[in-house]
Order: structure tokens, then C-alpha cells, then sequence
């Protein structure tokens, strides 16, 4: 399974954002592979994608995607993190 | 993991800023006087927002601002601000924000200080902590940053 963390600039947000998901996904017991990138690289990342995480401001710029878009409030709430991922791919 | 080092000169607190732009500004001021990232850094970690908008505002109160890594950044770093007043950056969220980190980091090295930054904000009190701060020091020791400049090599990319 493949996950994919974006914002803005690839790195910093997205990289807190896949960080906090490979520990999540640890504790759940989930093996997913997730990759953090910008927009710009989204489309070849994202193909074959099950599922995008992402802040509020990006969810427009996705656009049309097979994968569940996840929108994460708050970076460092891995309750909030665990509740999300696991609602998706639970 | 840990954090680069973070001398007094990336650290301001209780500074006075009149909107999210100067914030930002001077987090980016701050980081170029550590030495991590040239001045023009806080211009290009301000136009990420404007082209994005205020996704750097990755929890409640707190903001990462950061750019790509580029020419203008010279080795992993981090700056420090906290606001004497809160402003707004227009999140839907985590509106008003009271601490600004600026983070200047390479394509090779980022994910292991954005570890170390999750490994003090996850699930913790540490942004709160950080507002309330009255010296580097005091910085240091919730960040579990050490004392000094910023001085890892970047890779080429």
C-alpha cells in the first residue's frame, strides 16, 4: 500500500506528516510505504496511491484522484493521525 | 536524532510583529544570523505561503515556515519566534499563532530533523511550553536542541 504526504515545498510539513503516519501505521500494524512530495510531483505519486494526506489548503489542488484524501488538522495529534488512517483503511 | 544546533542568535522572544508576513520575515532573519540560510531564504518561505496559503500552521498556535532547499540554504537550521501578541495567518484551524519556527534544511537530511521536531511536539505540550519561554536556554532545553551554529553539510541536491 502506498500513502502519500503533500504541501507545499516537499519537504518540512510533508515530512512531519509521513513521519507521524510510518509511526501510526507501526502502532496499527499496517504495511504502507509513504512517500511526502510537493504538488508538483503529485501526479506521478499519487497514481497509484491509496490514500493523501494533506492540510486543509491543498484539497482543491489535488483534484480528481482515486485515493482517499485525508485532511489533518493538527501535525502532531497522532490520536487524531490514528483515528483517520485507521477510519480509511480500517 | 536530534535537532541541529540552535544558538542565541535563532532565538527571539516576545517579539512584536504587526502580521503573519513580518513573523515570518523574522524567522527568516533569524536563521540567516545562524548561519543555516542566506536572508533571502524568509522571502521565499513567505511566497510558499502566499502561493499555498497558511498550511505552515501545522497545529494549534504554532507555525513551520520553511522553503525549499535551495542555493540559499547552507546547512540544516532552525530560528525560534514567539509573539507577544498571536497573529493570524488565516487558517481554518490553528489560528492565531504564538510560535514560528523557521526551518532551513536539505533534500537529504529534512525528514531526520522533521523526526526529531515530531518527537517533541507529538502529543505534548512543548508549543505551549515554547510561548511561554524567557530565554534561549529555556528553548534549548524544551527543544532538546544543543547550544551552538548550524554547521551539517547539505547534499547536493
Amino acid at each position: 500500500m502506498k500513502i502519500v504526504a503533500i504541501c507545499g515545498a516537499g519537504i518540512g510539513t510533508s515530512g512531519i506528516l509521513k513521519v507521524n503516519a510510518e509511526r501510526v501505521l507501526l502502532r496499527l500494524g499496517i504495511k504502507a510505504t509513504v512517500v511526502a512530495c510537493d504538488l508538483d510531483s503529485l501526479a506521478a505519486e499519487a497514481e497509484n496511491a491509496q490514500v493523501i494526506l494533506t492540510s486543509p489548503e491543498f484539497v482543491d489542488a489535488i483534484g480528481k484522484t482515486s485515493a482517499d484524501v485525508i485532511v489533518v488538522q493538527n501535525y502532531f495529534d497522532t490520536a487524531e493521525l490514528t483515528e483517520k488512517l485507521e477510519k480509511s483503511l480500517g | 536524532m536530534t535537532l541541529p544546533p540552535l544558538p542565541d542568535d535563532g532565538v527571539e522572544l516576545g517579539a512584536t510583529v504587526a502580521d503573519w508576513r513580518a513573523a515570518v520575515q523574522l524567522a527568516g532573519a533569524r536563521l540567516a544570523d545562524t548561519g543555516a540560510a542566506a536572508p533571502q531564504y524568509a522571502d521565499e518561505m513567505i511566497r510558499m505561503i502566499e502561493e499555498h496559503g497558511p498550511y505552515v500552521v501545522i497545529a494549534p498556535g504554532l507555525a513551520l515556515a520553511h522553503a525549499r532547499p535551495g542555493s540559499d540554504v547552507f546547512a540544516d537550521g532552525l530560528s525560534v519566534i514567539t509573539l507577544a501578541t498571536p497573529v493570524n495567518f488565516g487558517h481554518p484551524h490553528n489560528d492565531p499563532v504564538a510560535v514560528v519556527i523557521g526551518l532551513a534544511a536539505g533534500y537529504a537530511t529534512h525528514l531526520s530533523v522533521v523526526a526529531a521536531l515530531a518527537n517533541v511536539f507529538n502529543d505534548s505540550d512543548a508549543a505551549a511550553e515554547l510561548a511561554a519561554a524567557s530565554s534561549a536556554d529555556e528553548v534549548r532545553g524544551i527543544l532538546g536542541a544543543p547550544d551552538g551554529y548550524p554547521s551539517s553539510p547539505l547534499d547536493a541536491a
